[in-house]
């Protein structure tokens, strides 16, 4: 196993039921620790590429490997963060970050301390007991992110987490996931098809062309993350990244 | 209700209806229909009788035990119906024809398959209830989220883990909504069950009450039946709205 590629995608295609050829062919190794985005069209087959790699949808042809090994379905060592959240609308907070671990087997005790830990890590303490429909959106995926986190999977895979909350929202979330990021070393790929959302969050963008959806191109960025949000968004290099996205996504439109 | 522009509240409207009963009653217009306050006397009187309440008993377990399979059987077939194709394909026809059937047309030809006691009337319960839960339960299991099927997928959810922690929770509004439009059906079930049967149970006092023309007992009867009914369903409902915090956010 080459140690600096931990999820391999290798000649995945699909083509649903129906005949809709999603993916064509695709090539794809992620490096660890580190964040990567899906960028590309509507429809272009980004979720669709995400679940296969979660194992929930069965590639009609090609392998993906991680860690060195073929998977044949959802893995420990995998965690999804659902663009609609999927929360359990008759659970609690506590019991809804705590699921993942629930279906483990997990006794309560514990489940419910390691849960609050992450409920209070992703800024929630005090919701715990509240139910899903009494938050908002971007509450609500912070507890879809909390029940991802808490089964300590080195892979988070995250569906545009944040494309149903409003702009401030998303910009507070974009800030904390990158902050909770910086201590958790965890590999992370990320569906988007918001451009600056791809470039704030991760030097490494994959470019999905139009349906059947293909690799692109892989654009690696230079950006300093050390300043303020603010002055990321100012880097010379975000600023050249965004625009040559920009103009490679361009030919794709019709 | 209103009348001529007050508004009156349902016990005051209750309250109207029995005094125009008991007047009814005392006029002696008809036969049929004794004083209100004469049919209260009675089923006083009926209640705490040795008579009534063996009666009682026997209804009562015989509409427990129909429900009950019901129940059991039609959340099962409801689920099965949902989830393969192959069973949803093969029933789904019968359960719609049954859900709207005259069922009580069947009680004679039970009558002749099962014999002619307190099995019939539990059968006829169980036809009574089941169909209605078997149709709502499907409904309920096909109306569950796919995403949150896939969400507990994604976490290693075991097959028996997706029916018991999603399917079935997910489902749960349906599910009872049916549930209770089966004890209302059951109810009837165990009425008109005993009354084709007529030897046993509550349909054996109607009967002897009837035919000997003891209105005020009969109406005591009815009144009493009702109250189980309405109180039964009540219930149902009551724990209806206890879940329906999260029913109204799907
Ligand atoms: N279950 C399915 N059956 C048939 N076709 C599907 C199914 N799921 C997705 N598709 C089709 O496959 C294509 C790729 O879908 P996918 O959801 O992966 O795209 P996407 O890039 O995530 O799009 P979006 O940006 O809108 O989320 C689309 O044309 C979609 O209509
Ligand atoms: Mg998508």
């Amino acid at each position: 196993m080459d140690g600096k590629i931990i999820v391999d995608v290798k000649g995945v295609s699909k083509t649903y039921e129906g005949g809709v050829e999603a993916l064509q062919d695709v090539h794809l190794a992620v490096p660890p620790g580190r964040l990567t985005t899906f960028l590309g069209p509507s429809g272009c087959g980004k979720t669709t590429l995400l679940k296969i790699i979660a194992g929930l949808i069965e590639p009609t042809a090609g392998d993906v490997l991680v860690k060195g090994r073929r998977i044949s379905g959802p893995g420990p060592e995998r965690a999804f963060v659902f663009q609609d959240f999927a929360l359990l609308p008759w659970a609690n907070v506590l019991r809804n970050v705590a699921f993942g671990l629930e279906l483990r087997g997990m006794p309560v005790p514990e489940r419910h301390a390691v849960a609050r830990t992450y409920i209070a890590e992703v800024g929630l303490a005090g919701f715990e007991e509240s139910y899903p429909s009494q938050l908002s959106g971007g509450m609500r995926q912070r507890v879809g992110l909390a029940r991802a986190l808490a089964v300590d999977a080195d892979i988070l895979l995250m569906d545009e987490p944040f494309s149903s909350v409003d702009e401030q929202t998303r910009r507070k979330f974009q800030e904390d996931l990158l902050a909770l990021l910086g201590h958790q070393r965890k590999t992370v790929i990320f569906v988007t098809h918001s451009i600056e959302e791809a470039v704030y969050l991760s030097d490494r963008i994959v470019l999905l062309s139009r349906r059947p959806g293909k690799v692109s191109r892989v654009i690696e960025s230079n950006i300093d993350r050390s300043g303020s949000p603010d002055d990321i968004r100012r880097d010379r290099n975000y600023l050249d990244a965004v625009d040559e996205i920009w103009r490679t996504l361009k030919a794709y439109l019709p | 209700m209103t009348i001529f522009g007050w508004r009156i509240p349902l016990a005051a409207s209750l309250a109207v209806w029995f005094l125009a009963w008991e007047a009814v009653g005392q006029a002696k217009l008809s036969m049929i229909v004794p004083p209100v306050s004469a049919v209260v006397v009675a089923g006083m009187e009926l209640m705490p009788t040795q008579k009534f309440l063996s009666a009682a008993w026997i209804t009562l377990t015989a509409f427990g035990t129909g429900l009950g399979l019901a129940i059991v059987v039609g959340i099962a077939l409801g689920v099965l119906m949902a989830r393969v194709p192959r069973v949803g394909d093969i029933l789904g026809l019968w359960v719609n024809i049954f859900v709207s059937a005259p069922i009580s047309a069947l009680v004679p030809m039970l009558m002749a398959i099962v014999g002619i006691g307190q099995a019939t009337v539990v059968v006829t319960v169980f036809l009574f209830a089941v169909f209605v839960i078997i149709l709502d339960t499907e409904v309920g299991v096909r109306q569950a989220s796919p995403s949150l099927l896939e969400m507990a997928r994604s976490f290693g959810a075991s097959r028996r883990q997706l029916y018991a922690k999603v399917l079935i929770l997910a489902a749960l509004p349906e599910i009872l909504a049916g549930v209770r439009l089966g004890v209302i059906r059951g109810v009837k079930g165990v009425v008109i069950g005993q009354l084709l049967i007529s030897i046993i149970g509550i349909g054996e006092m109607f009967e002897l009450y009837s035919r000997n023309f003891l209105m005020e007992e009969f109406w005591a009867l009815v009144i009493l039946v009702f109250l189980f009914a309405f109180a039964v369903s009540e219930s149902v409902a009551w724990l209806e709205r206890r879940i329906e915090y999260y029913a109204g956010a799907r």
